[in-house]
């Protein structure tokens, strides 16, 4: 594997691009800024092409002999499909909007990591096979010659892109590079060249209802770990329900909130304020996952992949459908799976049973975001809520780019974090909201062989997070995002040491005052509360 | 696929280091890919060792790392119930560096 590099020497990054035009710069495809190839067994799993051991430092690539024309058709295919796709090959001006604002160009100054030279890896192609000017003028035009060289480019830097959509809020014209790079790595999959960290878990997935191929028994030993932990924290006793028939409600989460920390907190929160509320509601060990790792390979899979969560809410006769903090899966849920697997006509308009608010947003999909629940929980005063509780954290939230891009997510975050957390610090403008930096790991690339990749491509996030580490204190990073949780922790080691990493509901786990609860001295990571009595030493997270 | 020469065969590992065929595992390779790496394994360690083993056996992943500390706390004693003293023993952690010696395959997903 890579070393990474110190990070003063990873912040040594310049951004005086090279005097020869993009086309005439070889890529070098470098350890640590890419992720391992897909395995054989994980795309055979997935019924996808060309099933082999994918290995990206060999020259061969084991690419079937006629991988180009499938690619052309490919092109072809989705110029026909997708107007959006076929709308931004051709309308870039190539006006520099969107240059610095990517955030792997900013970490890693590669003028390929501008958005809009990462079209053009694309845009060239299209323009050499499928434009007049592009097919008479060739490289005059920008045009070129699909050849393996550009093939194995655009694989690079198409897995340089967090599909977060940055750029896009720049653009005067508006043109997703998020679409670009889902058509792109879509084209690339026609050839079996996914990487394995998205690859494996879609195949998890497909066999076994979640990314981390959790079974049945493994997800209920594993929220039985977390009930009995509740129970030394707060003393009382809560009994969730799975796959429980007639329920009013079927809640789905990223399987990450079931297995690794902080995720796991984030967890404990829940089943804290669904038992607090006495929600009469179902875990499901088949729609087992709210994430979506086949929305990283195409369309089609994504569709395969959120079949599930329809299915079970039929099978289980639920009302509306629950599901928690989670970034891609909500672009998934709040923008495809209305079309993709709808329409949910055997569900109903969700009603909060404690409010009586009916949410009119989750109108097609008939699914709610829970911060979107929870902050409305709160506006109508319906938790018992000590801040103190938190009072020993200085926080500040990290805007995951689907739910703020993708669905408009600003303010109901920060309303619950505001109503748990005396201390909350928003991080400078141009940071956060519409506006917010990816966390460098999204859309697949949370693995561990590109560090680098992602220590780059957080740098930006990191160094707002610094900023209010150093100006206020910040000592905690909240978010509403598995991936978050799982790639903001090292990001935070590495760039800022001292800021630590959670989901929101952590926090409101820790504030919500239960019925018959016992004095809490801990916090749900088991760590004593600042001036509560019999505070004993605990596990510190990792 | 990279492999690792071991008692006159090639057993398949991955990338990373990851046995592929689980039933290629046994104590004498565990051994063999500790003194790779110029450490030996005590009692403790494979105390770990063949907790995450049975795990995997009942659950088919490894277990988080919160249940291995409390299994360790419970077995060994109260001090030693802590995710320090489990990165004394395995420094590259206890997820990554004990999960490969014990023959499991590495977590996927949002971990």
């Amino acid at each position: 594997m890579a070393k990474l590099p110190k990070p003063s020497e990873l912040a040594k990054i310049s951004l005086t691009p090279p005097a020869k035009p993009w086309m005439d710069v070889v890529t070098d495809i470098r350890q640590g800024m890419y992720c391992h190839g897909a395995k054989a067994k994980n795309l055979a799993a997935l019924e996808l092409p060309n099933a082999r051991d994918f290995k990206v430092a060999e020259e061969d690539w084991q690419l079937p002999e006629d991988w180009k024309e499938t690619v052309l058709n490919g092109i072809k295919e989705r110029l026909e499909k997708f107007r959006t796709f076929h709308v931004f090959m051709d309308i870039c001006v190539r006006c520099g909007a969107c240059a610095d604002k990517c955030h792997f160009f900013l970490g890693s100054g590669d003028p390929k990591n501008m958005p809009v030279i990462r079209a053009e890896l694309l845009r060239s192609v299209y323009r050499k096979y499928f434009t007049t000017a592009g097919k008479v003028f060739g490289k005059t035009a920008g045009a070129r010659e699909l050849d393996i060289q550009t093939l194995k480019e655009i694989w690079y830097y198409y897995f340089q892109c967090t599909e977060c959509r940055r750029c896009s809020l720049f653009c005067p014209y508006g043109i997703d590079q998020a679409e670009i790079t889902i058509i792109g790595r879509e084209l690339l999959n026609l050839l079996g060249l996914n990487i394995d960290w998205i690859c494996g878990p879609a195949a998890n997935c497909y066999r076994k209802g979640n990314h981390l191929g959790l079974e049945p028994h493994t997800i209920k030993s594993s929220v039985e770990f977390f009930l009995s932990d509740l129970e030394d924290i707060t003393g009382i006793t809560i009994e969730p329900t799975f796959n429980r028939k007639g329920a009013e409600i079927l809640f789905v989460t990223p399987s990450g909130d079931l297995f690794a920390d902080p995720g796991t907190y984030t967890a404990m929160g829940y089943l804290m304020l669904f038992h607090e509320l006495g929600l009469d509601y179902t875990w499901s060990t088949y729609a087992s996952e709210g994430g979506n790792f086949g929305f990283f390979t195409s369309m089609d899979m994504a569709k395969r992949l959120n079949y599930k969560i329809y299915a079970e809410a039929k099978r289980l006769g639920v009302k509306w459908i629950l599901g928690g903090e989670c970034g891609h899966m909500w672009r998934v849920l709040h923008q495809y799976m209305d079309t993709f697997n709808g329409p949910a006509d055997f569900l109903e308009v969700p009603k909060s049973p404690i409010t009586g608010t009916v949410f009119d947003s989750a109108k097609g999909t008939k699914m709610v975001h829970i911060v979107e629940f929870t902050a409305d929980l709160m506006k109508n005063n319906k938790l018992n809520l000590d801040p103190t509780r938190n009072d020993h954290l200085k926080v500040t939230y990290h805007d995951s780019c689907n739910t703020s891009r993708g669905m408009g997510f600003l303010e109901e975050p920060r309303y619950v974090i505001k109503s748990v957390c005396n201390h909350f610090y928003d991080m400078p403008e141009d940071t956060i909201r519409e506006k917010t930096f990816c966390c460098g790991s999204g859309s697949g690339l949370n693995a561990s062989e590109n560090m680098e990749l992602r220590m780059r491509g957080g740098f930006p996030r990191a160094n707002a997070v610094r900023h209010v580490h150093e100006k206020h204190g910040v000592n905690l990073l909240t978010n509403i995002c598995a991936i978050d949780r799982a790639s903001l922790p090292p990001l935070m080691d590495y760039w800022v040491p001292g800021v630590k990493v959670a989901g929101t509901h952590e926090l409101v786990g820790n504030a919500l005052v239960m019925k018959g609860e016992k004095e809490r001295t801990v916090d749900l990571r088991n760590e004593p509360l600042p001036g509560k009595a019999g505070a004993e030493g605990g596990e510190a997270d990792v | 696929m990279p492999f690792i020469e071991f008692g006159g065969k090639q057993v398949e590992v991955d990338e990373d280091g990851y046995i592929v065929n689980l039933d290629d595992w046994t104590k004498e390779l565990a051994e063999y890919m500790v003194s790779q790496d110029g450490m030996t394994l005590s009692e403790s360690h494979w105390e770990v060792i063949n907790f995450l083993r049975d795990y995997y056996a009942k659950y088919q992943i490894a277990p988080m790392i919160k249940i291995l500390v409390k299994e360790i706390g419970k077995v060994m004693g109260p001090e030693k119930g802590n995710t320090k003293y489990l990165y004394e023993l395995f420094p590259d952690g206890p997820a990554k560096q004990a999960c490969r010696y014990a023959g499991l395959p590495k977590p996927t997903g949002c971990v």
